[in-house]
C-alpha cells in the first residue's frame, strides 16, 4: 500500500502542474489585457504601457509563468486589484458558506435517498420501484436553476414560508442561518438523491439475496431490523464513497445557486469576479477550486484502493 | 455539466447484479422512446420554419403590451418587454438546440479520433492523451467554461467552442475504451493476418463498432449541453442578449415570478423535455449497445 500510495502521489505532480499551466493559460493567452481592464477610462498608451511594466506584463510569458507559480507556492496568489483583498482572504472568507451549502445538500440528498432506495430494493420490479426509479431518471434531466426557479415560486412567492434570497451568518442566528439555506440545499439536493438512490438501490438488492438475510429472516426478526440493521450496513460501501465524491462535484451546481439565492459563497465570487472582470481573483479562484478537485479525486482513489485491493495491484 | 458525471458514474455503478424487472422495462422503454423521439422532432421542425410561421419577431419590444395574457395576436402572452412569448420560445429552441447539438459534435469529432487512436497504438501516445484528459478533467466544467467565455467574450460561436472543446476528454475515454476492448477480438486480427492497413483497420473494422456507443453517448452530450447553456445564459454569461435563448428567458423570467411566473415555467418545460428526450433515448441506445446483462 505504501508503494502504491508513493507512485500516486508521484503521478499527482505532473497533474498538478499541467492544471496550474492551464489556469495561467487560460487567463494570459486569451484576448484582453490586465492592464487595460485595471485602467479602465484612464487607459492612455502610456499608462498601460507604465502598468505593464509593473505588473511584470512587458516579461516573456514562459517567465511570468515561472514567478507566478513561485508566488503561488509561496502562498501568495495576488490580490483583487478592486477591492485590495488577497485571493487568499477572499477565499478562506467564502469557503465555508460554500461548503456549509454543500453538506447540508448531500445530507437532505441522503434523507431522500436512503427511504426511498431501501423501499425500492424491498419489491425490486414491483409498482414503487418502477415509478421511483423512473422519477429519479426524470429528476436527472431537471437542471439546478430550473429546481430553483420552481422552489422559489413555492416556497417564496406563494407560501412565504422561506425567504428566496439572504444569508445569517450562523453565530449570529443560526435558525435564520439554516432557513436562509434550506431552499438553496434542497435545491441541489434534488439533483443529488437520484443518484445516491439509483447506487443504494441496486447494492441493497444485491444484498437481499444473501444467505445471512435470509438467515435473518428464518430467525423470526422484524422486516424493519432486518432492512435497516442487516442489510444496509454492508450495502452502502459504494454510498459512502459516491457520497465523498459528490459533495466536492457540487461545486458546479454550487457556484449556480449560490448566485440565485444571494449566498456569499466561492461562487459567488467567481461569478462576481467574471462579471467586473477581476482577473486575478478569478484565476486564483479557478487555480484553487481545481487544485481541491485534483486532490479529492485522488483521496476517492486511495478510499477505491484501500476498500479493493485489486485496485492496488493494478488487476481492476 | 455535473449531470454528464453523474450519467455517466450511474451507467458505471448502477449495474445492478439482478434485476428482475429486465423484461417489463424494456417494453415500457420502447413506447417512452418513441414518445421522445417524437418530441425531440417536434422541437427540430418548430425551430427549423420558426422564420417561416406567421409569428411576431421574436425581438420586438412592445413597452406598453408588457406580460399580457394569451391573445390571437401572441398566441402565449409576451415577456417583461413585451416580446411576443410563443415566438421566443421557437427562436430560443433554435439557439439552444444549435448550442446542444454542435458542441458534442466538436467533442465527438476530436474526442473520438483521439480516443480511438490512443486505444488502437497505446504506448507513449496513449498515456499522453490520457493525461491531457485527466487534466481537462481536474477543472470542475462549468467553472471552466464561465472563466473561458469570460475571457474571449460571449457570443454564440465562442460558446459552441468552449462547450466542444469540454466535451473532447469524456467522448475520448467512451472511444479509447470500446477501442481497447474489441482490438484483442478476433476480426481485427484477421484483418491484420491479410495485410491491412492501420487506417483501413480503424476506419472499416474498428469504426462501425465505436460508432454506436458514441452516438449514444453523443446524445447523453447533446443533454448535458443544453443544460450548461442553459445555466450560463440564466447566469448572463452564454448567449449574449437580445437572442432568445431558454436559459436566457428562463432568467429573465425570474424576475417576475411573482406576477408572471409562466414567462419562467415555459421555457423551463421546454428544456426540461428536450433536455429528458434525448437523456431517454441515449440512455435506451447506451443499454442496446453495452453488452452487459441486466444493463437497461
Amino acid at each position: 500500500m505504501a508503494g502504491f500510495l508513493s507512485r500516486r502521489l508521484l503521478g499527482l505532480l505532473p497533474v498538478l502542474l499541467a492544471v496550474s499551466l492551464l489556469t495561467f493559460a487560460i487567463a494570459s493567452l486569451l484576448p484582453g489585457d490586465l492592464a487595460y481592464v485595471v485602467l479602465g477610462d484612464q487607459a492612455t498608451p502610456e499608462n498601460v504601457a507604465a502598468l505593464r511594466h509593473d505588473m511584470g506584463l512587458d516579461q516573456p510569458i514562459a517567465w511570468r509563468y515561472l514567478l507566478w507559480l513561485g508566488h503561488v507556492l509561496e502562498g501568495d496568489l495576488g490580490r483583487s486589484f478592486r477591492t485590495g483583498q488577497t485571493v487568499l482572504t477572499a477565499v478562506t472568507e467564502r469557503l465555508p458558506v460554500s461548503l456549509q451549502l454543500m453538506v447540508v445538500a448531500e445530507a437532505i440528498g441522503l434523507l431522500i435517498g436512503i427511504p426511498i432506495a431501501i423501499l425500492c430494493a424491498v419489491r425490486a420490479g414491483g409498482a414503487f420501484d418502477r415509478f421511483m426509479t423512473g422519477t429519479a431518471f426524470s429528476m436527472l434531466s431537471v437542471p439546478s436553476f430550473l429546481s430553483a426557479i420552481l422552489l422559489i415560486y413555492l416556497f417564496a412567492v406563494e407560501l412565504h414560508w422561506l425567504p428566496a434570497t439572504g444569508y445569517t451568518p450562523f453565530l449570529e442566528d443560526p435558525i435564520d442561518n439554516l432557513r436562509g439555506f434550506l431552499l438553496p440545499a434542497f435545491t441541489l439536493a434534488l439533483g443529488e438523491w437520484p443518484v445516491l438512490m439509483r447506487v443504494l438501490r441496486s447494492d441493497m438488492i444485491a444484498t437481499l439475496q444473501e444467505d445471512y438475510i435470509a438467515m435473518a429472516k428464518a430467525k423470526g426478526l422484524r422486516p424493519a431490523r432486518i432492512l435497516w440493521v442487516h442489510a444496509l450496513k454492508p450495502s452502502s460501501l459504494t454510498l459512502v464513497t459516491v457520497t465523498g465524491i459528490n459533495i466536492g462535484r457540487l461545486i458546479g451546481g454550487a457556484v449556480i445557486v449560490e448566485s440565485i439565492f444571494a449566498l456569499p459563497g466561492l461562487g459567488r465570487l467567481l461569478i462576481n469576479a467574471i462579471y467586473t472582470r477581476d482577473l486575478i481573483i478569478l484565476q486564483g479562484v479557478v487555480l484553487l477550486v481545481a487544485t481541491g478537485f485534483v486532490l479529492m479525486n485522488f483521496l476517492v482513489d486511495m478510499m477505491y484502493a484501500a476498500l479493493d485491493p485489486r485496485i492496488r495491484h493494478g488487476r481492476a | 455539466m455535473a449531470v454528464l458525471d453523474a450519467t455517466l458514474d450511474t451507467g458505471l455503478i448502477a449495474v445492478p447484479a439482478a434485476e428482475p424487472a429486465t423484461s417489463r422495462t424494456r417494453r415500457r422503454a420502447g413506447t417512452l422512446f418513441w414518445i421522445a423521439l417524437a418530441w425531440i422532432g417536434l422541437v427540430v421542425v418548430a425551430a427549423a420554419v420558426a422564420n417561416l410561421l406567421p409569428i411576431p419577431s421574436p425581438t420586438d419590444i412592445d413597452m406598453l403590451g408588457r406580460r399580457a395574457g394569451p391573445s390571437g395576436e401572441h398566441w402565449l402572452g409576451t415577456d417583461g418587454l413585451g416580446r411576443d412569448e410563443f415566438s421566443r420560445l421557437l427562436f430560443g429552441a433554435r439557439i439552444s438546440l444549435g448550442v446542444g447539438v454542435l458542441a458534442p459534435i466538436i467533442g465527438l469529432a476530436f474526442g473520438g479520433t483521439l480516443g480511438m487512436l490512443a486505444g488502437y497504438f497505446r504506448g507513449r501516445f496513449e498515456t499522453l492523451v490520457a493525461g491531457g484528459v485527466d487534466v481537462v478533467l481536474a477543472f470542475p466544467p462549468l467553472v471552466l467554461a464561465m472563466a473561458v467565455t469570460a475571457y474571449l467574450g460571449q457570443s454564440i460561436p465562442n460558446l459552441i467552442l468552449v462547450l466542444g472543446f469540454l466535451g473532447i476528454p469524456a467522448f475520448t475515454r467512451v472511444a479509447r475504451a470500446a477501442t481497447l476492448s474489441l482490438t484483442p477480438r478476433e476480426f481485427v486480427t484477421a484483418a491484420r493476418a491479410i495485410g491491412a492497413s492501420h487506417a483501413r483497420i480503424l476506419l472499416r473494422e474498428l469504426l462501425p463498432n465505436v460508432a454506436l456507443p458514441l452516438m449514444a453517448f453523443f446524445l447523453l452530450g447533446v443533454a448535458v449541453t443544453i443544460v450548461v447553456e442553459g445555466a450560463l445564459s440564466f447566469l448572463g454569461l452564454g448567449v449574449p442578449p437580445p437572442a432568445p435563448s431558454w436559459g436566457i428567458m428562463i432568467g429573465e423570467g425570474r424576475e417576475s415570478l411573482d406576477v408572471a411566473p409562466m414567462l419562467a415555467f415555459l421555457p423551463a418545460i421546454a428544456m426540461f423535455l428536450t433536455v429528458l428526450a434525448f437523456n431517454l433515448i441515449g440512455d435506451t441506445l447506451r443499454a442496446l449497445t453495452d453488452p452487459r446483462p441486466g444493463a437497461l
